[in-house]
């Protein structure tokens, strides 16, 4: 689980010094679905990033699972990010250059997993996305949603226990959302994931049973009422 | 997944990896290229020693002509108005060298420290046809060039007994034989094979001299690389043909040892003062001044442009792997967030900046043997002018040592041309120089860009956009 106690990140534009995050408290449990939803400019990736392991607050601590990710050394970091953090873009950040399977094997390449048994589980990570068809397509041969489906594959196939998405579903069309966001909740619920999807698309934050709402890199909690029934 | 992935990314910027490959393979190309140019013109340098001396030859000595004597060349022209038609021929000892007698030989080869010295007379062999106008003055446009051609053929009368030393000694046999010790006085003669492939002649075949039939006992090539005579005869029958009875115009010494050369030099100086005795020291002081100075110059030039393109190519596989790190940031930055070391995304960049270089180190390896091919065959041949100014009477001995007569040259009575062909070798050094570089330039394509790529914040790559 995760707690951030008075989380704040500065950033320095010219002479100014910008709160993008100012004194943020949070506490997300394990397997919980939680949205952080709000305006552009807000806060809502800086959060992600350093909710991802990927950035440091300029003070505050972050607790994952006990340990301080802005007290830990960047190759502590970056073996968080390989072992326990899964990440999906906006703009899906999939390899060109490799095949929708390459890419999932991608992710097991900092855990040392042997060739044939990566291509196996990059294989079960497609088909679990509905996917496994497509394995040897290139990502520019995808739809977006398709894309979307091969990084959420990419994300899962180390069997993170957290899973950090920031607009999953930013470049994707109605229909198309709804299957992705339908997707994540899913995997969420049959793995016990910790799922955080940052957005500002509203409709999707209310699929979730909590809701951060951002505002000027500050935060405040809204439960979703009408979604009570979904969460436990 | 590192090769997969290194081979993918070359591939969708091949235009870029080629031409970062390209460049260090001219580079490569270049220094394999100067490295073969200047082992040619070292190995050059023994040609000319071995082609003017003969292998075995320690020393040569000859005697310059004094005015009026030497060969003589005397067509009588009859007087008359009407055009008309001449031919004629004529064979005389070599002009530029005077005529030394047998005794000396025997003399030289007497003396204390001498192995062997054998005497050798090389004659010119001039057949001339054509038409002119007696009295009519220079040719002018209305009365139309005369018409005239001349031939020169080059003869060596060689000590049969003693073939080891002389100017057969560097000679390789292609057909037929050797000279027999029963040959002394026969009509028998061994031709250079450029000369036996020009008149169409074989062992076997008869050759015209002086009016006489030789019957041709072989064919041989040339001292490595170097000139030979166009024929040999046994050195009484060149006597004969020469006019010279029991007279030569080279004698070829060898020495008990080559430390004891000098000594036999100054010897020989004492028994024939007015004589000149050439030997190898002097002149590879001669050779490597003339030699030297083209080489040195192709070299220095040719070093200077292997540096700059090596320097350019280094800038551009720098350069285009800075630009390609910058235009994949949200790539690095995707890999890190995937839990991707800071070393392993460096080592990919280092592998592909390596892989562009092992091509180009191959490439360039390719060129640089293409290179050395073109040396030897468009700057193929050297002339190098021995015997000039530092030993003004060396030229007809030369010109007798090297057996191969250059009427031009010696008539002059100046230097000696000597024609080398340069024969390029690639060394190993020099390879595993140039691969080295062209590594090295890969590697430092790599390593600029995994620096950059090391510095990279992966919270700023993945807010890269693009
Ligand atoms: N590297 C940076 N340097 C300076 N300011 C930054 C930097 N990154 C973000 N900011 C600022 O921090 C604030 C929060 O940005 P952030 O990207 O977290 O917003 P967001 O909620 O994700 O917006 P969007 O919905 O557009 O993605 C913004 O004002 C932004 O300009
Ligand atoms: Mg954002």
């Amino acid at each position: 689980m995760y707690e951030l106690r008075q989380v704040t990140k500065l950033y320095r534009k010219g002479r100014k010094e910008v709160a993008a995050l100012a004194r943020v408290d949070l506490e997300v449990a394990d397997g919980e679905f939680l949205s952080i939803q709000g305006p552009t400019g807000s806060g809502k990736t800086t959060l992600m990033l350093l909710l991802g392991a990927l950035d440091r607050p300029s003070s505050g601590s972050i607790l994952l699972d006990g340990k301080d990710l802005s007290q830990l050394r960047s190759g502590q970091l970056t073996d968080t990010r390989a072992r326990t953090l899964g990440f999906v873009f906006q703009n899906y950040n999939l390899m060109p250059t490799l095949t929708a399977a390459e890419n999932v094997q991608a992710a097991l390449v900092p855990l040392g997993v042997p060739p044939n048994e990566a291509r196996r589980r990059a294989r079960a990570a497609l088909d679990d996305v509905g996917l496994g068809e497509r394995a040897g397509f290139y990502p520019l041969e995808l739809s977006g949603g398709e894309q979307q489906r091969v990084a959420i594959a990419r994300a899962l196939v180390k069997e993170p226990r957290v899973l950090l998405a920031d607009e999953p579903t930013g470049n994707l069309d109605e229909g198309t959302r709804d299957e992705v966001v339908a997707l994540l909740e899913g995997l969420r619920s049959s793995r016990g994931l910790t799922l955080i999807v940052a957005t500002h698309d509203s409709q999707v934050a209310r699929r979730a049973p909590r809701t951060a709402v951002m505002e000027k890199g500050r935060l405040r909690i809204r439960n979703n009422q009408s979604n009570g029934g979904q969460a436990e | 997944m590192f090769f997969t992935y290194l081979l993918r990314e070359l591939r969708r910027r091949r235009r870029q990896a080629a031409l970062v490959s390209l460049g260090l393979a001219v580079g490569v190309g270049l220094v394999v290229t100067v490295g073969a140019a200047s082992s040619a013109a070292s190995s050059a340098q023994d040609q000319v020693l071995h082609s003017l001396y003969g292998v075995g030859t320690d020393l040569t000595v000859t005697k310059a002509p004094t005015a009026g004597s030497g060969g003589g060349f005397h067509f009588g022209g009859a007087a008359g108005s009407a055009p008309r038609s001449f031919s004629g021929s004529h064979i005389g000892s070599s002009p530029g060298l005077a005529l030394l007698s047998n005794t000396d030989v025997t003399k030289v080869a007497a003396l204390s420290g001498v192995r062997s010295a054998v005497g050798g007379l090389s004659l010119i062999s001039i057949t001339f046809s054509g038409q002119f106008t007696p009295g009519s003055g220079p040719p002018s446009s209305t009365t139309g060039p005369p018409s005239f051609s001349a031939n020169t053929v080059s003869i060596v009368g060689v000590d049969i007994n003693n073939p080891a030393v002389g100017p057969l000694s560097g000679t390789t046999l292609l057909s037929g034989h050797y000279f027999a010790s029963s040959d002394q006085d026969a009509q028998v003669a061994l031709l250079d094979a450029s000369y036996a492939k020009q008149q169409g002649l074989k062992a076997g075949s008869t050759v015209t001299l002086g009016g006489s039939s030789y019957r041709v006992l072989g064919v041989v090539s040339p001292p490595s690389g170097g000139t030979g005579s166009d024929v040999y005869i046994p050195l009484e029958r060149a006597q004969a043909l020469g006019s010279a009875a029991n007279q030569v115009n080279t004698i070829y010494v060898e020495a008990q040892s080559s430390s004891g050369v000098s000594a036999v030099s100054r010897e020989v100086s004492g028994l024939l003062p007015s004589a000149t005795v050439t030997t190898a020291a002097t002149l590879a002081s001669q050779v490597s001044s003339s030699l030297g100075a083209t080489s040195g110059l192709a070299g220095s030039l040719g070093t200077w442009l292997a540096v700059i393109v090596l320097i350019v190519a280094f800038a551009l596989a720098a350069m285009l792997s800075l630009s390609s790190v910058s235009a994949r940031v949200r790539e690095f930055g995707t890999l890190k967030a995937l839990g991707w070391r800071t070393r392993r995304v460096v080592g990919q960049i280092l592998g592909e900046g390596l892989a562009e270089g092992v091509v180009g180190a191959t490439l360039g390896v390719g060129l640089g043997f293409l290179g050395a091919y073109l040396v030897g065959r468009i700057g193929g041949t050297v002339k190098t002018v021995v015997g000039s100014s530092t030993f003004p009477r060396a030229g007809g001995a030369l010109a007798a040592a090297a057996g191969r007569f250059r009427p031009g040259a010696a008539l002059g009575g100046g230097g000696h041309t000597v024609t080398v062909h340069l024969n390029g070798t690639v060394g190993l050094a020099t390879l595993g120089l140039a691969v080295g570089l062209a590594v090295a330039g890969g590697l430092l394509a790599g390593g600029i860009g995994g620096w950059r790529v090391a510095r990279l914040q992966p919270a700023e790559a993945l807010r890269q956009v693009g």
